[in-house]
């Protein structure tokens, strides 16, 4: 039976720790979660320490945020791997902070609690038309070519028009205008999951607009992202030469920036490059600048559905020295497309229990320590509660930001710990609580061990297609994963 | 030259891993698999003249390399050929290598102390400095560590880890998702 044995578990917590380890708890099991863990255990000879995942599957956006045709920056994984791994770590699967077990229910049982569990929802325009469907948040649409099971039914139109128009200019926005422009027997040998490539397969988008609000010497992608995606076979890349026209204060901007400089310069060079033969499939990316949405066009002919966005030129004005912000000229113009993807940032959900700032859509924290009161001089500390990645610092960066910001959250705990603030308690269940409580609720943990065996099945469905793995993408897959 | 012509092979190569599985394996041990993996590929090109000799086990050139760290200094004998992070995880040097050395994070980034070292190397390929682009406390004498290959010119080189300098101004770091 598949349903987890906690005997087995308890067991080895009790051969492999000292009579009082430091419980720890890590919520989430990407990139923030498992360096938090990998620097706890390191620092801390007698920490044991337990990352829960929501989904039976570990690695959060390496696994569903990645794109897939990067499986270099997937490789972290050994590493991660190695961690959960370890004789003092363990990984749960399939346990949901909130549901399965709730905040205060962690915090009793553990002497440490790291949330680490990202940002799993998106910002909005606020523009009308925003609910009109074909309009995705690009987080729903990487999540659908990823194979998360939470958006394997998202069934985005890629058939009703031959334009996509994309809001934003970041890497996420890079990475979904590549994968809709890219030949699709360049995704095939990929991990992309099999119901996106099929669909893409039949896709009938050939142009994409990636529109942001301000000009190419403040595009938020970065060059290696930039210089994948004009090096997409057979595409036509449209600058306009007019936005390219650089301003004293985008010199300023850029002078000390040295990711903006070479953006800019890849663009300008993009400029002057076009395919040298016409292709028999022409592909085409619009980068569209000082434009602003003002709101979404319904279509005439398919009820509740977009057809196009009505855009506003923008002009920058200076607010502090080396920095700009796009302002609404007045003028406007439509331009038509079936499709519409919103890369405007993803956003943190809290859960009950957790201050939470809406404003910033992060956790307040020193450093890594949860803040409950932060209003006048007097700033009130959560006992042994930390955040780590997104939640703590907002949506932004690499999966190495994580890594420095592991190290800090791991050195305030420490300091923590130093200072008697946090201890580890005898009346603390940690492992052992934390299981009792999941078998009484009829919560089917997911171990590591289990999530192996899943990984050596999609490696070998994979390997039948020429692909590195085959994701098992819905619930059911994943269900069916454990009951075997 | 040729050795950084090789580096660039390796790259390439690392580029069609795909292909091959990933394996789970204990430290460093994909690491050197992955090395391995395309030194074996490399070696019958280009040592194909040394194959026959193989019993009197060429002399390999050591150099020495110096790491710097929270710690203090660290002396290391690294062969001529091996790359600068390869030779920290074989010495137990404390230098991050999340991609395992296919110049896809910036996580190995190490800073050559003297100028004079760093004028030594070859200039870092555009895939180089797109991932330094991202590097936690980038200098201008910042090198990806999987990118750096010990040869006799940098026999005595000095390279600190930026954890050395490092504070924690995590949200000024590089805004890319």
């Amino acid at each position: 039976m598949a349903v987890f044995k906690a005997r087995a578990w308890l067991s080895r917590a009790f051969s492999t720790v000292a009579s009082h380890p430091l419980r720890v708890c890590v919520v989430g099991s990407g990139p923030a979660g498992f360096y938090t863990a990998e620097k706890m255990l390191k620092a801390h000879q007698e920490a044991q320490v337990d990352i829960i995942d929501r989904l039976p599957t570990p690695f959060g956006l390496v696994r569903s945020g990645v794109a897939p045709d990067h499986p270099e920056t997937k490789i972290v994984v050994n590493q991660f791997t190695r961690v959960a791994q370890h004789e003092r770590c363990s990984f749960f699967g399939n346990v949901t902070l909130g549901s399965s077990v709730t905040l205060p229910e962690l915090r009793e049982m553990y002497d440490v609690v790291v949330l680490s569990y990202g940002a799993e929802s998106d910002r909005v325009l606020g523009i009308p038309g925003e609910d009109l469907s074909g309009i995705y948040a690009a987080r729903e649409f990487v999540w659908w070519y990823n194979g998360h099971p939470n958006c394997r039914y998202l069934n985005p139109d890629l058939k009703s028009s031959d334009t996509a128009v994309i809001f934003g200019q970041g890497n996420v926005a890079l990475d979904v205008a590549r994968i809709l422009l890219r030949p699709t027997t360049e995704l095939a040998t990929t991990d992309i999951a099999s119901h996106a490539l099929s669909a893409l397969e039949k896709s009938s988008i050939r142009k994409v607009y990636l529109i942001g609000r301000r000009g190419p010497a403040q595009a938020a992608c970065t060059a290696k992202e930039l210089r994948e995606i004009l090096g997409i076979k057979d595409l036509h890349v449209h600058i306009k030469e007019a936005d390219l026209l650089k301003t004293p204060a985008d010199e300023e901007e850029m002078k000390n920036n040295r990711i903006r400089k070479r953006v800019y310069e890849l663009l300008s060079k993009s400029v002057t490059s076009r395919p040298l033969h016409p292709s028999s499939d022409p592909r085409e990316l619009h980068f569209v600048f000082f434009r602003k949405p003002n709101k979404f066009l319904e279509s005439d002919e398919r009820t509740g559905h977009v057809s196009g966005v009505r855009l506003e030129k923008t002009k920058l004005i200076g607010i502090n020295p080396g920095e700009q912000m796009a302002v609404g000229t007045g003028q406007f113009e439509d331009l038509d497309c079936g499709i519409v993807l919103k890369s405007i940032g993803y956003k943190s959900i809290p859960v009950d229990g957790l201050p939470f700032d809406n404003q910033k859509g992060v956790v307040p924290n020193d450093r890594g320590r949860v803040l409950s009161d932060t209003s006048g001089d007097h700033t009130r500390l959560e006992k042994g509660l930390y955040v780590c990645g997104w939640l703590k610092r907002g949506p932004t960066g690499i999966i190495a930001t994580n890594l420095f910001c592991a190290e800090e959250t791991v050195a305030s705990i420490s300091e923590d710990l130093k200072q008697g603030i946090v201890t580890s308690s005898s009346s603390s269940s940690g492992r052992e609580g934390l299981l009792q409580l999941l078998d009484n609720r009829n919560v089917r943990v997911v171990p590591f061990s289990r999530w192996e065996k899943m990984d050596s099945q999609e490696r070998e469905l994979g390997n039948l297609k020429d692909k590195p793995r085959e994701k098992l993408t819905t619930w059911e897959e994943l269900e069916k994963a454990l009951e075997e | 030259m040729l050795v950084s012509r090789f580096s660039g092979l390796g790259r390439q190569m690392i580029n069609y891993l795909p292909k091959v599985p990933l394996t789970y394996a204990p430290k460093t041990g994909n690491l050197h698999a992955s090395y391995s993996y395309f030194s074996h590929a490399l070696k019958p090109k280009t040592f194909s003249t040394t194959t026959a000799h193989e019993e009197e086990a060429p002399q390999v050139e050591e150099i020495s390399v110096i790491f710097v760290d929270n710690n203090g200094e660290k002396h290391i004998k690294v062969p001529v050929g091996t790359s600068i992070l390869e030779a920290a995880h074989e010495n137990d040097i404390e230098l991050e290598g999340a991609c395992e050395g296919s110049c896809a994070c910036s996580t190995c980034h190490v800073i050559v102390r003297d100028m004079e070292y760093y004028n030594k190397l070859e200039d870092p390929t555009d895939e180089e400095n797109d991932m330094l682009d991202l590097a936690f406390g980038l200098t201008e004498t910042s090198r990806l560590g999987c990118q750096m290959i010990a040869t006799p010119e940098l026999d005595g080189i000095c390279l600190e880890l930026p954890a050395a300098t490092r504070n924690f101004a995590v949200d000024k770091c590089a805004k890319a998702t």
